[in-house]
């Protein structure tokens, strides 16, 4: 028996869709129903437009049945994080201060996903500006994991990765600042692929740390995850950090059977605070690729210890400036209790800002401010290129680097009242952000209590069609991907 | 390098055109303390002679031609003002 409608994965509906199988429409429907089904009790979205869906479903069928099909996107309802802006569709951010906005235009991103014909499906939750690690953040309330309900999805993409595993979609996006797509993706037992820094146009983003930030694809498959990273990749003139250089074929890449053989394990990524069962499953997936012909060698990041804090300092900086703009003046709450301009300003982003939010505004004032911009931020930005050599000296010697994703699997919501252990928990993600590498974040097992775990392989820069085929092969070999969580 | 201690929350959020309350600025000037003492450790790095790196791959002299095309209409620009008059956003007073 195949699975139902909802939890099949991309490619296949795809061909159902070309076969007329199936139609976009009783997708679509099967995609909402499910959806509503689940939604009391999982909170991945912040909202959705049934019948805007419908219309778009209703626009690929009629397409399909002129002859003008566009590809293997047409018809399939993809969610998109809610930082990434759909012209008429509400864009929050998951927070209080733009709670009530509208998107004016469309990011690139939603543009290319319009012109592939893709049913662009609700607005998924996250932490709030993306500020966050288990979705908890939201000004909106906290989302489940589809696997335990009792625990987080992971963040700050949480709702993107819990209403893919959930059967809320067939594919959804994110965006990765330091881990927010590949960590939700381990947590809830999907693929996430954070793109080479400059891949994918960060237009239309709501912007968080702006030399981190990329939108990352999550799929079913890894397949399923090339496919939409093909849609969304390519230069964008209205990103003045996009890569200029054409999009290779990445599903093509699955299938020439041509992969990386050297692979390297960073030592300093499985030290202290690691859980045995995350070790367990990593260190299979190396036995893995070893027992395949692969030459697995140990390699030193020397530098990880450090990646914390200049994320730490470099991220809060860059969003203590993008925030700016949230000032109650054009767009976004505005408080009604100001007195003059500038109490205009502090009252409406005391109001309309979250504590997470808060807490990073004044820490990235703070190492940016007067005195204190040398000894923090430049000094960060210093580390920073050591941490980019030590990748770059490691590809030197390997192809790609296999490390897991997060140190530990789903944690209970309310788990970590501390920021601090909040921000440890990022600890094998964030140096890709630093070093604007790609990584993917593929299933490679479950805890004895069905939690997923996640596995990560970091590829060099633009070589993105690599790393697809490396956890492609993987995950040929596994049966994970093929579980789903019972609702 | 300084030490946390050195975080004045009011004279920082008076940067940052944030109003904290009394209990968020003692719950975020403890939270905060821990992080910039985990921060601290960037002090140990021999950063002599590394040149800071604010972008991963930069790219440089981005130009694009200098063509006038359609933006957001007045409407558009307008849809998400918390106050608006004759097609302006409206704000206070902002001098005298």
């Amino acid at each position: 028996m195949s699975a139902p409608l909802h939890f099949q994965s991309l490619a296949e509906l795809s061909a159902r869709l070309e076969r007329r199988e199936v139609s976009a429409t009783e997708l679509t429907q099967a995609v909402i129903a499910r959806t509503k089904a689940l939604e009391p009790r999982l909170h991945a979205f912040n909202s959705f437009d049934e019948a805007d869906a419908l219309a778009q479903a209703a626009a690929s069928d009629a397409r399909r049945a002129a002859g003008q099909a566009r590809g293997p996107l047409d018809g399939i309802p993809i969610g998109l994080k809610d930082v990434i802006a759909v012209r008429d569709q509400p864009l929050t951010a998951s927070s209080k201060i733009i709670a009530n906005f509208i998107s004016p235009y469309d990011a690139t991103v939603t543009r290319k996903l319009k012109d592939a014909g893709a049913v662009l499906w609700g607005r998924l939750s996250c932490d709030e500006f993306a500020m966050g690690s288990s979705n908890e953040n939201s000004a909106f309330g906290p989302v489940a994991n589809p696997w335990d309900t009792t625990r987080v999805p992971g963040g700050s993409s949480g709702g993107s990765a819990a209403a893919l595993a959930a059967g809320e979609a067939i594919a959804t996006l994110g965006s990765d600042t330091g881990g927010s797509v590949r960590q939700p993706a381990a947590l809830c037992g999907v693929v996430g692929l954070k793109p080479t820094y400059g891949l994918v146009s960060r237009y239309g983003l709501v912007a968080y740390a702006s030399s981190l930030d990329q939108i990352g694809p999550f799929g079913r498959t890894v397949e399923d995850t090339a496919i939409l990273l093909g849609a969304i990749a390519g230069h964008d003139e209205l990103d003045s950090t996009s890569y200029n250089a054409p999009v290779p074929d990445y599903r093509a890449a699955l299938q020439s059977g041509e992969t990386p053989k050297r692979i390297g394990i960073p030592k300093e990524y499985f030290g202290e605070g690691l859980d045995t069962k995350v070790a367990a499953a990593v260190e299979a997936a190396v036995k893995f690729y070893r027992d395949r012909g692969c030459e697995v060698k140990e390699v030193s990041l020397p530098h990880t210890r450090y990646c914390l804090d200049a994320y730490y300092v470099i991220a809060t900086a860059e969003a203590s400036s993008n925030l700016a703009r949230f000032d109650g003046v054009r767009y976004g709450h505005r408080s009604k209790a100001a007195t003059d301009a500038i109490d205009l300003y502090a009252k409406s982003r005391a109001e309309g800002f979250g504590a997470e939010v808060k807490r990073r505004i004044i820490l990235g004032t703070y190492v940016l401010s007067s005195g204190y911009y040398d000894a923090y931020y430049l000094r960060a930005q210093k580390v920073r290129t050591l941490i980019r050599r030590d990748f770059l000296n490691a590809f030197a010697e390997v192809d790609a680097l296999l490390t897991p994703t997060s140190p530990v699997p789903a944690f209970k919501i309310g788990e970590k009242a501390d920021p601090l252990a909040m921000y440890l928990l990022d600890i094998y993600t964030i140096g890709v952000n630093l070093a604007g590498l790609p990584a993917i974040s593929v299933p490679c097992g479950f805890t004895s209590t069905g939690l997923p775990i996640g596995l990560q392989l970091i590829g060099q820069p633009f070589k993105e069609a690599d790393l697809l085929a490396l956890a492609h092969r993987y995950e040929q070999a596994h049966e994970w991907s093929k579980r789903t969580p019972s609702l | 390098m300084s030490t946390p201690q050195d975080l004045n929350i009011d004279y920082v959020a008076n940067l940052a055109r944030l109003e904290l309350t009394p209990d968020e600025k003692a719950q975020f000037a403890a939270q905060l303390g821990d992080v910039l003492h985990h921060i601290e450790r960037l002090a140990e790095v021999d950063v002599s002679g590394v040149e800071p790196t604010a972008h991963a791959f930069p790219i440089e002299n981005v130009w694009h031609a200098d063509e006038a095309r359609p933006g957001l209409s007045v409407t558009d620009a307008l849809r998400n003002a918390p106050a608006q008059r004759e097609s302006m956003i409206s704000v206070p007073k902002v001098v005298e």
